[in-house]
């Protein structure tokens, strides 16, 4: 940056990064200014899911959240000292608060005290937030610690493949429909002999997001079944898709919902964290055109 | 009174992997000491059953009214590999909030989240 480029291409990076870089190149920041450099992390953290943190996925009060249909985006306003502003552009909707600012701070984050990154540790115990103005939010206090001397690795596999078959049964008797359903085609499969991983069965509109702590009722006007089924064997899967629509005909009754035609294998793409020592890995810096 | 912890605290849950991590938020700083004595990693873990197969941790964080749970295998094997709906833990913020606890009558209950340049 202090060569002038205009863009900056990388490959795998931090979303904290993107946040912490300019920061560093603007005011000077030195490799080993821990709480300067976690400060710019946890303004990177507050912008890495853009309007998460100007009233989108607010619950807080999602009904105080003006015209979010023309969301603004926050902005990150940085000091040398480190004290950030979390704002976003006058006239624009959404909403910054602490609060909005609070939520996003825990979004995604495990032991608070140790939030790790190639650059540092920041420790999110530390953070102070409090509103100053209207849609501006004071974040200050960041306190950090050395980087570790390792980076982590994201590896990524094959690892068999899935398929989600969806229908919508409806009133009378909604949900003993859905489950005489998945009760059919659970003894289809097992008859065909195919071997699964697992079958999911969860009823959308009826308990699938909250278990046994849903208002389920047995009695509601509609549900939509869906069962999803994880196989190493793609043609297993595949067969699956074949047995979602004879229900249609041969189930239970008021079934509907079909239209998106039959359920296609999907391969899962599974997730290798490690770690590899940073005297290992060099980073190489190439400017394209001066 | 009874109250449910949503009317103290508001919050926000998302994924690491096959683990999904619940942050809640007091909305008054004073309904902080309730939450931090009532909601233990042992009570949210009782609380979730079979919805998390694995540990709950806990950590706190004080500076900004809240505490930190991690609900280790709750996800159906996180990634593409899960096959729930929220494969993702988003819905499970509002599940925690959810739970009941018993605090003084004297306690003013107040949804709002308390910011005072808030429209």
């Amino acid at each position: 940056m202090s060569q002038g480029a205009d863009i900056v291409v990388t490959g795998r990076t931090t979303d904290t990064g993107l946040t912490l870089a300019p920061m560093i190149h603007e005011f000077g920041w030195h490799a080993d200014a821990w709480d300067k450099l976690a400060a710019g992390t946890v303004a990177g953290h507050i912008l890495e899911c853009g309007g998460q943190a100007s009233g989108g996925n607010f619950l807080g009060d999602w009904r105080s959240v003006p015209d979010l249909d023309r969301i603004g985006f926050p902005i990150a306003e940085a000091s040398p000292d480190g004290t950030i502003v979390i704002t976003k552009h006058e006239g624009s909707g959404g909403l910054v608060s602490s609060a909005t600012v609070k939520e996003q701070l825990l979004y995604e984050i495990g032991d608070p005290r140790t939030y790790i990154t190639p650059d540092c540790i920041a420790d999110f115990t530390t953070i102070q937030v409090a509103d100053i103005a209207r849609d501006r939010v004071r974040v200050d206090g960041v306190k950090g610690r050395p980087a570790t001397d390792s980076y982590k690795v994201s590896m990524a596999y094959l690892d068999g493949y899935t398929a989600f078959g969806t229908l919508t049964y409806s009133w009378p008797e909604a949900v003993a429909k859905a489950q005489a359903a998945d009760a059919i085609l659970r003894k289809r499969l097992k008859a065909a002999g195919l071997q699964f991983e697992e079958i999911r069965t969860e009823l959308l509109g009826h308990s699938s997001s909250h278990g046994h702590h849903s208002l389920a009722s047995p009695n509601q006007d509609e549900v939509v079944l869906r069962i999803g089924v994880r196989a190493k064997d793609p043609a297993a899967v595949e067969r699956f898709g074949r047995e979602i629509a004879p229900l249609i005909l041969t189930g239970p009754p008021t079934v509907t919902g079909f239209a998106g035609g039959r359920p296609k294998p999907s391969e899962v793409i599974s997730y290798w964290p490690a770690l590899i020592p940073k005297s290992a890995v060099r980073p190489i810096v190439q400017i394209l055109e001066s | 009174m009874r109250v449910q912890l949503f009317d103290l605290c508001h919050g926000r849950s998302g994924d690491k992997g096959d683990t999904a991590n619940v942050g809640i938020i007091v909305r008054r700083p004073e309904y902080y000491a309730f939450v931090q004595e009532y909601v233990t990693a042992e009570r949210v873990k009782t609380y979730f059953g079979n919805m998390v197969e694995g540990t709950v941790e806990r950590f706190e964080l004080p500076n900004l009214g809240a505490l930190n749970f991690l609900l280790h295998q709750a996800l159906g094997g996180g990634g593409t590999r899960s096959l729930k709906n929220d494969a993702q833990g988003k819905t499970l913020a509002a599940a925690l909030l959810r739970m009941e606890l018993e605090i003084p009558d004297t306690v003013k209950l107040d949804r709002s989240t308390g910011s005072k340049h808030g429209q």
